[in-house]
């Protein structure tokens, strides 16, 4: 178990470490000269370079990255390019918080459902109610968030403003810009749509996963034993088919974080909600902001590498079957 | 054993030509999922090939009435018809009218528009897919055929890369590229223009080359390389005329889920703005373009693009599973 562990942390370290050096080069090598961006085009060549000297542009490329790592650990996260010059750590832990509460209503919405669907789904292969749940889970949920996103709000939304119901709950606005800093609650009407394009991005994934782990146990001999020595089928199927085929769907919540996060990126950009996708698009990106590039991207890689190792270990602890070596 | 009895002991299964090719298509056309998405697709490909032909008006011609609603909507059609039956059989029913997806604030027509996004969308997805699919395919072999501390290397890089989501990459890449200034005609320019087509075959290098890698190894402990190898057969002759046809299959399927997810990053990149510049007539930037504001006011400009879009994922989608399951059964 500690040796699976070891390895598994040095791999996450390895992997934290290349990824960072890829978006480090890419913010250093691409071409675009970072200080002439911030200082606009009619910047006086002396000007540019004072302010490279001062961003510290002109020193070797490793001594750059070891800097900025050596500090991102030590939680020393720099400030923005842009001014006002604000501590990103502020702003990515603010925007990480309201991104990880659209996560958690995206996957209290999406888990049970997409499980039972795919139960159904596996259990009926082949026949009709099969069939709706693969076609509809293939095509209609697979489009691109922003279509989703759009068309829930150009229905839900906008017209169904007038909705007596809706209106009173506050619930569905068309934009959810909600300041920041609010609290979960005061938070929630504004979380519900794009919650739920989420929702319907994320499904078509679990749903092919049970479906396919629920038709692969039933096809496996012990089924054929539980059925054959008088065992009611509701039984087999509670009791047998579904703890086996559902051990691997505890993966899937780890396995499609980075699904979940991209989608989020674009769902976030659709409903202006603002969450770390956000952030990156409308502000690291657009200025160009190299250091909150940075920050974001190693931020989002660290969650990603430890929800999969959450899933490893999750995975270990509920197959005994399992060796860890 | 000689020379021409060791040439002779790859298995028939896995020799290939005109009959399999059939099979494969026999069996995809056969369900109607598959079908109806392969109609789709080729639909859609035939308006990326000739959509210069049938486009009434070019992507920026502004000389038409701004904002005017389309002339061909179905639901208004049915509507008119539903009311007097006797319309069904007047051809005014039928005439798609000059603008059949209405124009944009800015006096564009969509349907052109539409049709002319068609051709940017397929090649940058499909050229993105090909190049990502021919270097993947060499890396994999390669990795998977040489083994030891080369595969490790490049195993562990590509886990690692594939550790950030697509999008993620595709779009801080883009991001960090977007306003650098080129110059015209240099290779910079060249890239600079071609950077979203680059970027989708640099993210799916890494997924392509995995699924290759671990056929190959399948395929390497079989009796037929290990002849080749006694043979004395050179190393290129192994991986590509001896173990490169045996993870054909594989490649289809996985070329193919490529390029659906290729299509759907295409559209959502050009969504987020950094793939197309305006004015392009590039659906995901049509999209982005009519939102908000506008969209009160020229709902069609935003819901055709995103019609298309959503048309052609489904049906690549659709296409891919059925290639996918097609290949399984030829298998």
């Amino acid at each position: 178990m500690s040796r699976f562990l070891a390895r598994r942390l040095l791999f996450l370290i390895f992997t934290l470490f290349l990824t960072t050096v890829i978006v480090f080069l890419l913010t250093r090598v691409l071409p675009g000269d970072v200080a002439r961006v911030l200082l606009g085009r009619d910047a006086s060549p002396a000007a540019v370079e004072a302010k490279r000297e001062e961003l510290g542009l002109n020193d070797p490329l490793v001594v750059q990255y070891v800097n900025w790592a050596v500090d991102f650990v030590r939680g020393d996260w720099g400030q923005t390019f842009a001014s006002p010059r604000q501590d990103i750590r502020a702003i990515v832990t603010e925007r990480l918080v309201n991104s990880g509460r659209l996560a958690f209503l995206t996957l209290l919405i999406a888990l049970p459902l997409a499980i039972t669907l795919g139960v159904i789904a596996g259990l009926t292969e082949g026949k009709l109610s099969d069939s709706v749940i693969s076609v509809l889970s293939l095509s209609v949920v697979s489009l691109p968030e922003f279509v989703t996103g759009l068309f829930l709000i150009n229905t839900v939304a906008l017209r169904w403003r007038d909705n007596p119901i809706a209106d009173a709950l506050g619930w569905f606005p068309a934009s959810s810009a909600v300041r920041p800093d609010l609290s979960f609650r005061e938070a929630l009407p504004a979380l519900w749509l794009p919650a739920i394009a989420a929702t319907l991005v994320l499904m078509a994934y679990i749903v092919r996963l049970v479906r396919a782990g629920v038709i692969e146990e039933l096809k496996k001999d012990y089924v054929r034993t539980a059925v054959l020595k008088g065992l009611p089928y509701r039984t087999v199927i509670v009791k047998h088919v579904l703890r086996n085929a559902l051990i691997p769907t505890v993966t899937v919540i780890a396995t499609s974080s980075g699904w979940l996060i991209s989608g989020m990126v674009v769902i976030e950009s659709v409903f202006s909600y603002p969450g770390l996708g956000r952030l990156l698009i409308n502000t690291a990106i657009n200025n160009r902001d190299l250091p909150l590039i940075q920050a974001i991207v190693a931020v989002t890689v660290v969650i990603i590498l430890l929800a999969n190792f959450t899933a490893d270990l999750l995975y270990a602890l509920l197959n005994p079957r399992i060796r860890l070596e | 054993m000689t020379h021409s009895a060791l040439s002779r002991v790859r298995p028939a299964r896995f020799s290939r030509g005109a009959g399999s090719i059939g099979r494969f298509l026999i069996a995809l056309l056969r369900s109607p999922q598959s079908a109806a998405g392969t109609v789709i697709v080729l639909f859609f490909l035939a308006l990326a090939l000739f959509g210069a032909q049938i486009a009434p008006y070019r992507a920026n011609d502004q000389s038409n009435p701004p904002r005017h609603p389309p002339t061909a909507a179905p639901l208004e059609r049915l509507r008119r018809v539903w009311d007097d039956p006797g319309r069904l059989f007047e051809t005014e029913t039928y005439r798609p009218g000059p603008y059949p997806f209405g124009t944009d604030t800015l006096g564009r027509d969509v349907f052109s528009r539409v049709i002319l996004g068609t051709s940017s969308i397929f090649r940058v997805a499909g050229f993105g897919t090909l190049i990502a699919v021919v270097i993947g395919t060499f890396l994999g072999l390669f990795a998977g055929y040489q083994g030891g501390l080369v595969d490790e290397i490049i195993t562990r890089v590509f886990d690692a890369l594939l550790a950030m989501p697509a999008l993620l990459l595709a779009l801080v890449i883009l991001g960090i590229i977007r306003n650098v200034e080129t110059e015209p005609g240099s290779f910079q320019a060249a890239l600079a223009d071609n950077a979203v087509l680059l970027v989708i075959a640099l993210v799916y290098v890494p997924i392509v080359a995995r699924v290759v890698r671990s056929s190959t190894l399948e395929v390497k402990t079989r009796a037929f390389v290990q002849a080749a190898q006694i043979r004395g057969e050179s190393w290129g002759y192994i991986l590509f005329r001896e173990i490169f046809p045996s993870v054909i299959p594989a490649l289809v399927v996985e070329a193919s889920l490529r390029f659906s997810y290729a299509i759907f990053l295409v559209a959502s990149l050009g969504f987020l703005g950094v793939a197309a510049r305006p004015p392009s007539p590039d659906w995901g930037l049509m999209v982005n373009e009519n939102r908000g504001g506008y969209y009160q006011l020229a709902p069609w400009a935003l819901e055709y693009p995103a019609a298309a879009i959503a048309l052609l994922v489904i049906g690549v989608n659709l296409m891919s599973d059925g290639i996918r399951r097609a290949v399984q059964r030829s298998e």
